[in-house]
């Protein structure tokens, strides 16, 4: 990352700026790929960027995802359900 | 362009500070996807300042100006001739404000940034509150909504900004919401052909401001659509088109959903349904939907 010499504030970006988001969670999204039509749906929609796009598939970031349950609700087949997080 | 096409590329990273089921960093990752890496934002008080998260960190993969709640248009004029002096026209200067540093605080500021001819574009992200400093009425809050500052409901209708730049006569003017990805996507593309101030509003549906729950906001901002809540508009050289929904409801092909559908999902309309229905303000909603799409219908037609 390039540093710049400037006498402002100013801030780099960092993947977790505000820690792992994941714990947020209430409510987990299960994604069952053998249901999964590809129509990335659930990418585009997710607040958060924790699904990530490989090619044509998807897959969930536990790490930062809060658990809005977006990805369940615009599901065209229902592929993602939402199931209580166990910790 | 379909969403598979759309680019892989995150400018807005994981963990964010963003509310779950966040409209603006939905809106915000399709922007940004279509404008790419050459872009500046300029972003005052608003809600979209905070999710950056914190100093000395930013969850954001482009060049950001955070800037006072009135200054956001003025401070993007400043970054158009800065780069029009260094001779780099090809990079995007974008503000992303709220509805409240639009509609309210930052009016004058991008009234004199559209009269100056600034090359920019002006997002406003709109969820019809102040949500960041904790649910405040704003010239964007509609008639009857509940607000900390209007326990009863609002007593008057929302402020038609989208007139207010038109009247401008700007080169491209739009409205978006986060629920249609590629219409949006679309229309920023669009913008960046175009010289000139760009004017786009997206309606963001807010789960905790509008009081519903944060896996709904899609679907919130569709039934705006196809109740006929909110229109989905371009203004371009001089003429002003319908789209998606909204084209086939002002050609008479899609029965508008009726507006209660949209309502009484919203704890904000609560009081509109409990103890009993209040039919008079819930028609007044009705007829205000349809003057509005009337007076829409007659801007189309010049």
């Amino acid at each position: 990352m390039k540093k710049y010499n400037v006498k402002t504030g100013i801030s780099y970006p960092k993947i977790g700026a505000m820690g792992k988001t994941g714990t947020w969670r209430i409510f987990k999204p299960i994604l069952d790929k053998n249901k999964c039509i590809k129509c990335l749906r659930c990418w585009v929609f997710c607040p958060e960027s924790a699904i990530k796009r490989r090619n044509d598939s998807v897959e969930i970031d536990y790490d930062y995802c809060k658990g809005c349950g977006v990805c369940a609700n615009v599901c065209p087949v229902k592929a993602i359900v939402m199931a209580k997080e166990e910790r | 362009m379909a969403i598979k096409d759309f680019p892989i590329e995150e400018y807005v990273l994981p963990g964010n500070a963003a509310c779950p089921g966040c409209p603006s960093t939905m809106g915000l990752r399709t922007v940004l996807k279509a404008l790419g890496k050459k872009t500046i934002l300029t972003i005052p008080a608003c809600c979209t300042a905070v999710i950056q998260s914190w100093y000395p960190y930013t969850s954001f993969n482009v060049p950001t100006l955070n800037i006072a709640f009135e200054a956001a248009a003025s401070a993007a004029s400043g970054i158009a001739a800065a780069l029009k002096k260094l001779g780099e026209e090809d990079i995007n200067v974008v503000v992303w404000a709220g509805d409240g540093g639009t509609y309210d605080i930052g009016l004058q500021a991008l009234s004199g940034a559209i009269e100056r001819q600034t090359n920019f574009l002006y997002i406003c992200y709109n969820n019809q509150i102040y949500s960041n400093t904790g649910i405040q009425r704003s010239g964007a809050t509609p008639y009857a909504a509940w607000t900390t500052t209007t326990v009863k409901g609002k007593k008057e209708f929302r402020k038609d900004i989208g007139e207010i730049i038109i009247a401008h006569h700007v080169p491209y003017a739009a409205t978006a919401c986060v629920s249609y990805p590629e219409d949006l996507y679309n229309k920023v593309k669009k913008t960046m052909g175009i010289r000139g101030p760009k004017y786009i509003e997206i309606l963001a549906p807010c789960p905790p401001g509008w009081r519903f729950s944060m896996d709904k906001t899609v679907e919130m901002g569709k039934l705006a659509v196809e109740t006929g809540a909110w229109i989905l508009y371009e203004y371009e050289n001089g003429k002003l088109s319908f789209n998606g929904i909204s084209k086939s409801i002002a050609e008479g092909k899609y029965k508008p959903k009726p507006v209660e559908d949209w309502l009484k999902l919203q704890g904000r309309f609560s009081h509109l349904f409990k103890p009993e229905k209040d039919i008079v303000r819930i028609n007044a909603i009705k007829d205000h939907i349809r003057d509005t799409w009337e007076h829409y219908k007659k801007l189309a037609s010049l």
